[in-house]
């Protein structure tokens, strides 16, 4: 085959893949909004992955987002040269900054590395050693009970961690302003107080809720799907992280086109 | 009883199994045997629903299964048990919340009930002090026998064994193979048993079905298997020196 027919060979079989994932994901995510076989059990789940998804990446997220705050902070301030900038500029610019996108985006994208990765590895590992056909031998709806409390859990957590990004972001540049003389405490405050606009925390919201399902589901769905042994395990979750990013990013460009309008 | 006819799965141009009939007795154990590759599992993972089959019926006591709705098929599986061969237990419940999963799921009893089945059906597979333990913590034959636990604990009617004794020692598989036998014979349920181990088909076979190419070769009882002359079966049963001398010894 000419090299030109065989580049188009894979590009249209590359292109049909990704079609073929778009629809078994449809298709696998309506199994999880199935009624599920008894409440009290997927109630008790939520809390626990509540306690995996979000409590367990609070200190990761704390962290970040203090050095976010602190380098956006320094960052403003070296570039603000400008005599007719007023200084206060740099709070408003570290807020608005965190609160639009690095907040939501940015500890959305770290949390599909860190939060992805563990849930296609342990559900990838349930199916390679048979758990998953267990649960469905047993007549259990193995996605619904395996997917759906996580996805839950992390539509209920992100919004509170992506709220302590966001306040410990600003705190962060605080301290960095202050301890490098480079702003002042009282311009900073009064920046970060400036032409406060509240819609920018619902569009923050809104895009987090988007994110945290990405993040659950996206590598569920690999998990789910991997054969195989640990290769393929590490495989589906390295995969899995990679699409969850790429799904990000597009639904940040999608949503922030549609509500910022 | 389970009845499979005119059985048909392929994957792509694979054709894995071809016209299978086959009948599970109750009250029995049923064992399926063949080469690897023969396309035994296919055929189990077709009979609990994990495969839909291309063609032909599985009827558990007369009811087709592929014709069930999805309700009724969530039924019927809650009347199977089934042991994988690397038990399959949930890892991150201990060996009690493992027994108590599936009571949980699908019955109103109360903790304390639930906990007196577990603890009865540790009792019975010998793991009497088990319960608190992780699956990781346990040996493969304690893994096998915490899944044989889990599979009796809601009472089914159906239990399906994927190599029960696969990496066990002949003493541990053997304890399996009496555990399986005895768990038949005491809950009258129709057990089916995938196996290569000829050890198994000899301890505790009873109906013995032979897959042979994705084909129902032949089927007989334990004492046939051994006097049997169709050449595949005579290749797959005294494959091992041992057997052969157990063949010459028998023509003897």
């Amino acid at each position: 085959m000419f090299s030109y027919e065989r580049r188009m060979a894979n590009f249209s079989r590359n292109y049909m893949s990704i079609f073929f994932h778009i629809g078994q994901y449809i298709l696998w995510m309506g199994r999880v909004f199935k009624r599920p076989e008894k409440r009290s059990i997927y109630r008790q789940r939520i809390f626990e992955e509540i306690q995996n998804v979000g409590y367990a990446s609070i200190g990761l997220v704390a962290l970040v987002s203090i050095f976010m705050g602190a380098v956006l902070t320094i960052q403003l301030a070296y570039n603000i040269s400008s005599p007719l900038i007023p200084i206060y500029t740099v709070g408003l610019g570290v807020r608005d900054s965190l609160i639009l996108e690095f907040s939501p985006t940015i500890i959305s994208i770290i949390l599909a590395g860190k939060v992805g990765s563990s849930i296609a590895g342990e559900i990838g590992t349930m199916r390679v050693t048979d758990q998953i056909d267990a649960l469905d031998i047993m007549g259990v709806n193995s996605t619904g009970y395996l997917v759906g409390p996580k996805m839950i859990a992390a539509i209920i957590c992100n919004p509170f961690i992506v709220i302590m990004s966001i306040s410990l972001g600003i705190f962060g540049g605080y301290m960095a302003g202050v301890l490098t003389g480079e702003v002042s405490g009282t311009d900073y405050i009064y920046g970060i107080q400036y032409w406060f606009q509240p819609f920018y925390i619902t569009y923050a919201l809104i895009k987090t809720v988007v994110f945290a399902a990405i993040i659950t589901t996206v590598p569920a769905y690999f998990g789910y799907h991997a054969s195989g042994g640990a290769l393929e395990v590490g495989k589906a979750s390295t995969v899995s992280v990679v699409y969850s990013i790429v799904i990000i990013l597009t639904f940040n460009l999608i949503l922030t086109q549609m509500l910022l309008q | 009883m389970i009845e499979v006819k005119g059985l048909n799965k392929s994957f792509g141009d694979h054709h894995v199994l071809k016209n299978i009939d086959a009948q599970f007795h109750k009250g029995q154990v049923n064992i399926i045997i063949g080469q690897s590759g023969s396309g035994k599992t296919v055929l189990t993972k077709c009979m609990v629903g994990l495969h839909d089959a291309d063609s032909g019926t599985i009827e558990y006591d007369g009811r087709d299964f592929a014709s069930m709705t999805f309700k009724e098929k969530k039924l019927v599986r809650q009347d199977i048990g089934m042991l994988f061969q690397a038990g399959a237990l949930f890892d991150s419940m201990t060996v009690e919340d493992n027994i108590m999963f599936p009571l949980s799921m699908f019955t109103d009893q109360t903790q304390k009930e639930r906990k007196e089945r577990a603890q009865f059906c540790l009792d019975r597979v010998n793991l009497t002090n088990a319960g608190k333990l992780y699956p990781s913590e346990l040996s493969g034959g304690m893994k096998k026998r915490v899944a044989i636990a889990r599979a009796i604990s809601v009472r089914p009617k159906y239990l399906f064994c994927d190599e029960p004794n696969s990496g066990l020692d002949p003493k541990t598989g053997l304890v399996i193979d009496e555990l399986i036998k005895d768990i038949t014979e005491e809950f009258d349920i129709t057990t089916i048993v995938i196996t290569h181990d000829m050890n198994s088909v000899i301890e505790i076979g009873e109906n013995i079905q032979f897959i042979y190419k994705g084909e129902k070769w032949w089927e007989g009882s334990k004492e046939e298997i051994l006097r049997t002359n169709n050449q595949e079966v005579v290749d797959f049963v005294y494959a091992s020196k041992f057997m052969k001398k157990v063949r010459a010894d028998l023509a003897k």
